[in-house]
């Protein structure tokens, strides 16, 4: 197989049209480019009409900005998706079942297939949660499984986000956009719907309440607030599932149960979907200057009175170091070897490997540990001489706060440009919802798609842009 | 359906910074009125900047009074929180944070009013860009007006929008008529000189009823009509009485769809029963500054207790 070309979804290595997107191309190829430019710029008027923008850190000026939606959808044959579907279903479970034993009995250890000192010394670890059984036996209620693409048949996983991944509002508007625009795409072509997830989510969620739930679960979303950079994104799901939207400063304890003040006093809510990291959480048992969480809310998590969803703790799956283990956790829990592969990894605190990174420091992409967003981190091909030597500086001073991994040859897919199709690097990020019920992968999920040409970073933040994922019916 | 306390005070604020903006906007319509037509009135920004309830921040920041600063204040100065785009804004803000309860409709109205408004007044806006840009002030108020009404549930959400919207309508006749009162005060001048002729107009004009008020009294202006129809008049959509009656009616609404009377029901009574079977005549007689002082305050305190009734902040 020639690995001198970057795999590109369309056009596969060798510029022939690969059947996912023959009926797409046959469409597009009709289509007058005049025309579907001035769709492009409706779409962006769309978009910020709807209000879908996304916060900036750090950046005064454009306090709400729009991630750019790129028209030319990503396809994905049925085949294909069914595949990745069983890959990461086991790797949730196995997540799940990591978690489960990582604050209870500690098998995985015992068994020396994860060294002890991964966990105990970990920052993602949370004492507090040994011994806690969250209701519904769920940790991950909602995963966000990062996958990069280099073959026709070769996917990886690069980040289990099992804490609080964003960007499904993004999967849902970039569907919607696209049936508004190009209703006649999807008379041609059957994709897999994603529409439901909303509802799927309530669903899990209410299947997750603890015990002193009534009927119907009530159920709400805890959001930062609306400076938040995905403020947009929990009001939507609020929206979208009927249930509140509430900041910390909503809630309190009253009588053993997390509660909500309404216009007719404190109302007792079962279950939190909660855009809060496990820090902020709890002012009382976590940090004290924190303002974003509820005080005792731990407490009354313990007595089992509430559900979090993501349950408190769950860093520790997704953490970077950690994250080398997966192939192993995967087989661990599941007896099956991982459908998915991992990216090679090495663990900076791990000596011999440190001195390899140093030596191909060019080579390799360097990532904090419990970095994310896209912060922090060393795209080495790219970076200059003076960046490079600047990031070996950090590397030998904290090893044990980096991980490396070789720079992966990410597949392309066109972008709609003045000029015409234009490759760019891309990733995915499907949704996974996990309950008593089952494991439910939306089809698709979202890309995200490196808009500067040879980029690999693809993160909004960073000026990454996104596509409509579309999932083939059989 | 349970309704969170602060998205019961976004939506008061949301429908209350709505209104400041139309009305705000008319003000200026006014200051541009007297203007263009002066004649024997110099042109009389510093009254309108006083009607708007803006002149105490204006002072701060201008020395003298000149239309160019007191259209700008009004307008498009982010200093002044009661300015249009200020305001907008934090209507706009505020309908971010009660997304949920408001529909799509309403949603996008109002945030498409930001984005027009706010690129309508990027820069200073000139005398001949002003009457444009005050009609898109006003369309699009109308615009949000039109949605929450034309899809909005009439429920407790729909009760929080009103309580808004008419405590600040409220407010704004009343003070406006404070501004101007001794133009009315039949001392002043039994026939009316064509100065007083034109300070009557300008109050009618400022609450958008030159017309309302011909179809109900006639050709003539006279103050004691006037009074009467900005204070009493049912039928006259900003009048005081036809707020503090909706206001009423809402807060109604509120106390039976939860089953539960709280002291903003006898404050807004208070208002409907006392203050408001007034005559006209007791009004001058017992002085109508006094009278539309007590309104205000009453208002101010109408607006507290139902902060506190219903949760907003504790």
């Amino acid at each position: 197989m020639s690995e001198n070309r970057i795999f590109d979804e369309m056009w596969g290595r060798d510029e022939t049209l690969r059947p996912p997107y023959e009926r797409f191309h046959d469409w597009f190829q009709d289509e007058d480019p005049g025309r579907l430019r001035r769709k492009a710029r409706e779409a962006e008027d769309l978009f910020r009409l709807t209000g879908i923008t996304f916060n900036v850190y750090g950046q005064q000026d454009a306090a709400e900005r729009l991630i750019p939606f790129d028209i030319i959808p990503r396809v994905i044959a049925a085949r294909e998706w069914s595949k990745l579907a069983r890959g990461i279903e086991q790797r949730v479970r196995a997540i799940n079942a990591f978690l489960h034993d990582i604050y209870h009995r500690q098998e995985i250890i015992r068994a020396g297939r994860v060294p002890a000192e991964m966990i105990a010394r970990n920052v993602a670890f949370l004492p507090e949660m040994i011994g806690v059984d969250p209701p519904g036996g769920v940790y991950t209620h909602i995963v966000g499984t990062d996958l990069v693409r280099t073959g026709d048949d070769e996917f990886y996983v690069l980040e289990d986000n099992a804490r609080t991944p964003s960007g499904v509002s993004y999967m849902l508007e970039n569907r919607e956009t696209m049936l508004n625009m190009f209703p006649e795409l999807f008379i041609k072509t059957r994709v897999r719907p994603v529409s439901s997830y909303p509802s799927m989510l309530h669903r899990s969620l209410c299947a997750c309440a603890p015990s002193c739930a009534g009927q119907t679960p009530v159920v709400g979303v805890l959001t930062p607030g609306s400076y938040n950079s995905a403020y947009y994104e929990h009001s939507f799901l609020a929206d979208k599932m009927g249930v509140e939207l509430v900041e910390g400063h909503d809630l309190r304890v009253v009588d053993g149960r997390v509660a909500m003040r309404t216009t007719r006093g404190y109302q007792p809510i079962d279950v939190l979907y909660r855009r809060i990291d496990d820090d902020w959480i709890d002012p009382l048992n976590f940090k004290p200057e924190s303002a974003l969480g509820v005080p005792g809310i731990m407490d009354v998590y313990r007595a089992g009175r509430i559900t979090l969803a993501n349950a408190p703790g769950t860093g520790i799956a997704d953490d970077k170091a950690i994250y080398s283990y997966m192939p192993d956790i995967v087989e661990f829990y599941t007896g099956e070897k991982a459908i998915l592969k991992n990216v090679p990894t090495w663990r900076c605190s791990d000596p011999s490997s440190l001195s390899y990174v140093l030596d191909n420091l060019a080579e390799l992409v360097v990532k904090e540990v419990h970095g994310s967003g896209g912060y922090g981190m060393l795209i080495g091909p790219t970076s200059s001489r003076k960046e490079l030597e600047e990031f070996r500086a950090k590397l030998v001073a904290r090893p044990g706060n980096y991980i490396a991994q070789p720079t992966l040859a990410l597949s392309t897919v066109p972008i709609f440009t003045k000029a015409g199709l234009a490759p760019r690097h891309v990733d995915l990020r499907p949704f996974v919802l996990v309950s008593p019920e089952g494991v439910t992968i939306t089809p698709g999920g979202l890309t995200r798609v490196a808009l500067k040409k040879g980029s690999l970073v693809v993160n909004s933040s960073q000026g990454g842009g996104t596509k409509d994922t579309w999932v083939l019916e059989e | 359906m349970t309704l969170l306390g602060k998205t019961a005070g976004g939506l008061y604020w949301m429908f209350r910074y709505l209104e400041r903006s139309e009305n705000v906007a008319r003000m200026v319509e006014v200051g541009q009125r007297i203007a263009l037509t002066r004649s024997e009135i110099d042109s009389d920004w510093a009254s309108v900047l006083q009607a708007a309830g803006m002149h105490k921040g204006y002072a701060e920041k201008y020395d003298e009074v000149t239309r160019d600063d007191a259209v700008d204040w009004m307008l498009r100065d982010r200093d002044n929180p009661s300015s249009v785009l200020s305001v907008i804004q934090a209507a706009r803000d505020n309908a971010r944070i009660v997304r949920t309860a408001l529909t799509r409709e309403v949603w996008e109205a109002v945030n498409e009013a930001l984005i027009v408004l706010k690129k309508a007044m990027a820069r200073r806006v000139s005398d001949r860009d002003l009457p444009d840009l005050l009609r898109t002030i006003r369309q699009r108020g109308a615009f949000v007006r039109g949605a929450t009404h034309g899809t909005m549930l009439r429920n407790d959400i729909y009760d929080f929008c009103r309580l808004g919207m008419f405590c600040e309508r409220a407010d704004s006749t009343a003070r406006i008529l404070d501004v101007k009162y001794f133009v009315l005060l039949p001392s002043s001048s039994a026939v009316g000189s064509r100065l007083d002729e034109l300070q009557w107009e300008t109050i009618l004009r400022s609450v958008s009823s030159e017309g309302a008020y011909q179809m109900n009294y006639g050709q003539q202006l006279r103050p004691r009509e006037i009074a009467q129809f900005l204070i009493h008049d049912r039928t006259m959509p900003r009048s005081l009485a036809f707020c503090t009656h909706k206001l009423c009616e809402n807060l109604d609404y509120l106390a039976q769809d939860y089953e539960q009377r709280l002291p903003s029901h006898a404050i807004v009574e208070e208002l409907n029963q006392k203050l408001l079977t007034r005559p006209i005549d007791k009004i001058f007689a017992t002085g109508l500054h006094e009278f539309l002082q007590e309104f205000q305050g009453c208002i101010a305190r109408l607006n507290a207790q139902i902060e506190v009734d219903y949760r907003y902040y504790r």
